[in-house]
């Protein structure tokens, strides 16, 4: 072959449509080959982030793919509630419900009111797992999403039984800078929520991330030390923690839970 | 077993002509990912396995690449194959992935592979291309490996994960370097272990006189390299 017709515009322009089709193969046959595989690994790896903050999983010692599902499913119960009354809904089999797919389902789910945490569909009904201690309910586990920096943040909020106190915070899917905003994942960071009082009396979510220092939980109870460098992402994720815990999320299903103790043995 | 060639071509890059200690290409992953150990290691074999996967595929396409669209060509071939590698570990390592983060995915920038593409695998045959891309992931492995190992032992008193140093905080007596594990301490060490080499074999010291300057810094280390691996072909 000629150097002349290898240089020539035809040529080069085959030649670069043909590189792109070649690579695409591989790239889309690993693409649909390897997702069912990865999206199970996704889902363990959620679930184990759950039990971490049920502190049924210390985060240095990890557990396999069996004892993760095996544990979880000893320890959590998974429940349906209804967003707007916050009542519990059996109907609906809380093993197999996903509230991330009903949030974009229009038919179960409505456009959210104007929020902070750019939370645009809520979900008609919630998944909560409740952690249960010899019969009694000890921790909730709230799922929230909202925006950071760059990227939606997926994760899940501790309480205890009382229904206001922070128990833990966890986040299993984001993108948000690594080093920066990626922070919200480090264990250092997540232990400050320990022990931090969500409602006030009046059960006004107060519970907020500051650009400060604060004190321990038992004098300084309502504010959280945010990251720095990482402002908009600490930002974000107080107001991810307000809207899901206010009256526009869990909120009604976590005054109903405070206001009637006998249901927390069923 | 085999020739002078072949031998000098994968042995070089371990030491005399090491990608990180004497043509300090792919500074920006070893800074990264060198905390822990096990993540160094999925990094270096990921970047090996990229490497000469590109390398042979370039190579065996060499006399058909267009010279003006080159390195694009270059570039999407190594893209693929990362992602590709990404994927994999998605699937069979997502613990590891997920540590690594964007790291996998910026192996597409790492120089090491577009440096060995466009001065090797573009002039020289598959099979010394592949020779080429084993020796170059060798060498940047054992730095990557190296820098590791000493900043997972000084920072957190583990090697390989395993308790070794016990730490105060675990009631032992060490009390671990908080610099080791930040980025800046690989600078440090990849630092200090680029002058040890020099001090060690002084025919690595470029010559600052012959270096001609018009880029960044990687591009220079390949244009004044003696090697004849490096010789462009007139």
């Amino acid at each position: 072959m000629s150097a002349l017709r290898r240089d020539s515009l035809g040529y080069t322009v085959g030649f670069a449509a043909l590189v792109c089709l070649v690579c695409a193969i591989p790239i889309a046959g690993a693409a649909v080959l390897l997702r069912p595989t990865q999206s199970e690994n996704r889902r363990v790896d959620r679930l184990g982030k759950v039990l971490e903050i049920a502190g049924l999983m210390s985060t240095t010692g990890k557990l396999s793919r069996r004892e993760i599902l095996e544990r979880f499913a000893a320890n959590i119960t998974p429940r349906v509630v209804d967003m707007k009354t916050g009542v519990y809904v059996d109907s609906v089999d809380a093993i197999s419900y996903d509230q991330r797919a009903a949030s974009r389902d229009p038919e179960q789910s409505e456009k959210a009111i104007e929020n902070d945490a750019r939370v645009l569909r809520v979900p008609r009904r919630g998944l909560v797992y409740e952690v249960k201690d010899s019969g009694t309910v000890k921790l909730l586990i709230i799922p929230i999403q909202g925006y950071g920096l760059w990227s939606t943040m997926y994760g899940y909020i501790a309480l205890n039984a009382d229904a206001s106190t922070v128990s833990g915070i966890t986040f299993y899917e984001h993108g948000e800078t690594p080093g920066l905003g990626g922070e919200i994942e480090n264990p250092r960071w997540q232990a400050r929520w320990k022990g931090r009082v969500v409602f006030d009396d009046s059960s006004r979510v107060v519970l907020r991330v500051v650009k400060a220092a604060t004190g321990p939980a038992a004098t300084d109870p309502h504010r959280i030390e945010g990251i720095s460098g990482s402002t908009i992402t600490s930002r974000g994720v107080s107001n991810t923690v307000q809207f899901w815990l206010g009256p526009n999320g869990f909120g009604p299903y976590l005054d109903r839970f405070r206001n009637t103790p006998g249901r927390r043995t069923p | 077993m085999f020739d002078k060639q072949t031998k000098a071509t994968l042995l070089d890059p371990l030491l005399d002509e090491n990608p990180i200690g004497r043509q300090v290409l792919g500074i920006c992953s070893a800074l990264a990912v060198t905390t822990m150990l096990s993540t160094s290691m999925v990094m270096a074999l990921a970047v090996t396995g990229v490497l000469i996967a590109s390398n042979v595929s370039i190579s065996l396409i060499r006399n058909w690449i267009p010279s003006s669209i080159r390195i694009i060509v270059q570039l999407t071939i190594i893209s693929s194959m990362v992602i590709v590698t990404d994927q994999l570990l998605k699937a069979y390592s997502y613990t590891v992935s997920k540590q690594l983060s964007v790291f996998v995915g910026l192996i597409i920038t790492n120089c090491i592979l577009m440096g060995r593409a466009e001065a090797f695998a573009m002039q020289n045959g598959p099979k010394a291309s592949f020779f080429d891309a084993i020796g170059n992931g060798g060498g940047y492995s054992i730095v990557l490996l190296l820098v590791a190992a000493i900043r997972e032992l000084l920072g957190s008193g583990r090697f390989f994960g395993l308790k070794v140093l016990p730490l105060v905080t675990d009631g032992g007596w060490y009390q671990p370097n908080g610099l080791m594990v930040l980025s800046p301490a690989a600078f440090f060490l990849i630092g200090g272990l680029i002058w040890a080499l020099r001090t060690w074999k002084p025919a690595q010291r470029e010559q600052e006189a012959t270096v001609h300057i018009e880029s960044p810094a990687h591009d220079v280390a390949i244009a004044v390299s003696p090697h004849p691996a490096h010789k462009r072909a007139a």
